[in-house]
């Protein structure tokens, strides 16, 4: 999966819109940050979310990390495979290790977040002020 | 996700710092230590200490000296194990405890001679325990902090001794667990000790600043043979808990006694008057109200440090808390109310508004089969 149709949040999730569906996930920096994740915890199917809100956590064995919803929408699919093999979140974050799938409430916001360039720059500025 | 932070400049840095980089080691703030967290990963790590041999830079731990004709006298006061069943190269676990019975923080007590110890205390403690130590040691002994001059290496896992035949001359196999000599490594000078905080068979090496790098860099391309690996904090914060040894600062501090501790072992009230004990004698007449317990998570999701804990007798906090590699759950500690230690007994801890199902369990988590004698 290339990241070139991806769009991003500052805090590192990633949104794939296809026709009314948007597939959530974490970047490639965000899994790197975390180090081997262990746990996943996600919602039921029917959840819904506005933009921005938790929609579970993602711990590795040092720290636990909440994941927030990148578009406004309905749960449609989980991803019981990661769940059930949260490795695969660090080995394919954008490709098999996808979180959700949400039936988008609006087609309006995916335009607001970042772009890859946009994105990779803005880790680039994170990691310059540490 | 909120990304973690990265570790501030202003950190103390140990002589391995730069190969650490080298090796691509992810860095944190460690009690005022910029540390390696991981190299590898704490999965891998953890399973190279588990079933090769792991390297870990532990130099930020503090060396207390203590010597003079007085020291062992000293040290019998300051601490509540019974320094005099040292033999010259033994070493003994034991603690600096307040009047209070809680401890300042937990050591170990090298003996080199009976006018001669060495106490290695936790790094972000050093200060604190010598300044402590020091006010309350009287007559012929001299404190002296040597964490500066001291660097300590780590080599632990089943085949940490097949590496050390290779290195160090003697060679330490012979060593008993808790024993110490002076050794050359590589051709340093350094004093060679068989403990850990791993739960696994392995050395301690304790050498010059400046001799550290190339007995790292040694120890690596030496231990290829066997396997060897680069370990972080992480890894070694997995494999201690899962031998429940207690971390200062999570599971042990200044408001938590030895009895609580489940480390009742390390005071020996019979060997006459040291700090702490008539709290601690009074304590155990009046029952000790909490244990320190192992757990593991009945629900997925890891209860980490500071999370509270609900009991059929009372409230209670979770000290430590992971995910253990080896059994593949999230295991973990907890002061509990006595009446709710055993094991088999059922709690449930609150994970971030959730009510997360626990059970206590025996501990420790990992004990390796093959025995050091």
């Amino acid at each position: 999966m290339s990241a070139e149709e991806l769009r991003f949040t500052q805090s590192h999730e990633w949104v794939r819109v296809d026709g009314d569906i948007g597939t959530v996930g974490i970047t490639e920096h965000a899994q790197k940050q975390l180090g081997e994740i262990v746990y996943l915890e996600l919602p039921e199917v029917g959840h819904v979310y506005n933009a921005g809100d938790e929609f579970g956590t993602v711990e590795s064995v040092k720290a636990v990390s909440e994941l927030f919803t990148p578009v406004s929408g309905e749960v449609a699919e989980v991803n019981k495979g990661a769940i059930a093999e949260p490795g695969i979140i660090n080995d394919d974050p954008f490709g098999d290790g996808w979180l959700i799938r949400l039936k988008l409430s609006t087609d309006q916001e995916v335009a607001q977040l970042m772009s890859a360039e946009d994105y990779a720059r803005f880790v680039r500025e994170e990691e310059q002020e540490t | 996700m909120t990304a973690p932070a990265a570790a501030p400049s202003t950190l103390k840095r140990t002589p391995l710092y730069e190969l650490h980089r080298e090796l691509g080691a992810k860095l944190i703030d460690f009690g005022g230590w910029e540390m390696p967290v991981q190299y590898a990963g704490i999965l891998e790590e953890h399973r190279a200490v588990r079933e090769r041999v792991g390297l870990f830079d532990v130099s930020h731990m503090g060396e207390l000296e203590f010597s003079g004709s007085e020291a062992l006298a000293a040290l019998q006061r300051l601490t509540p194990n019974d320094v005099g069943r040292l033999a010259d190269g033994r070493i003994q676990y034991s603690a600096f405890l307040t009047e209070r019975g809680t401890f300042v923080d937990d050591l170990l007590v090298y003996r080199k001679a009976a006018d001669s110890y060495l106490v290695v205390v936790n790094a972000s403690n050093t200060p604190k325990d010598f300044g402590w130590a020091r006010e309350r040691s009287r007559g012929e002994v001299r404190v002296e902090d040597r964490s500066d001059e001291t660097a300590l290496i780590a080599v632990q896992g089943p085949r940490a001794a097949a590496l050390m035949a290779r290195v160090a001359v003697p060679d330490p196999v012979d060593l008993p667990y808790y024993g110490f000599r002076d050794t050359s490594v590589g051709g340093a000078p350094t004093l060679v000790s068989r403990t850990g905080y791993t739960g696994e068979d392995g050395f301690e090496i304790y050498c010059r600043p400046e001799d550290a790098e190339r007995l790292f860099r040694a120890l690596l391309s030496e231990g290829e043979p066997e396997g060897v690996a680069p370990c972080g904090l992480g890894a070694r914060d997995t494999l201690r808990l899962e031998a429940k040894m207690a971390l200062y600062g999570n599971d042990i501090d200044d408001t938590v006694t030895p009895w609580e501790a489940d480390l009742g072992w390390i005071v020996r009230m019979e060997k006459g008057e040291f700090i702490g004990r008539d709290a601690l004698a009074a304590q155990k007449a009046s029952g000790v109200p909490r244990k320190l317990v192992g757990f593991e998570m009945v629900d997925r999701g890891i209860a980490r440090h500071g999370y509270s804990a609900r009991t059929a007798a009372g409230g209670g906090v979770v000290t430590s808390g992971t995910h253990s590699p080896t059994l593949g759950k999230p295991i973990g500690l907890a002061l509990l109310p006595r009446a709710a230690a055993a094991v088999g007994t059922d709690f449930s801890v609150d994970i971030r508004g959730r009510d997360g199902s626990a059970r206590v369990v025996k501990t420790p988590f990992y004990k390796r089969s093959d025995a050091h004698p």
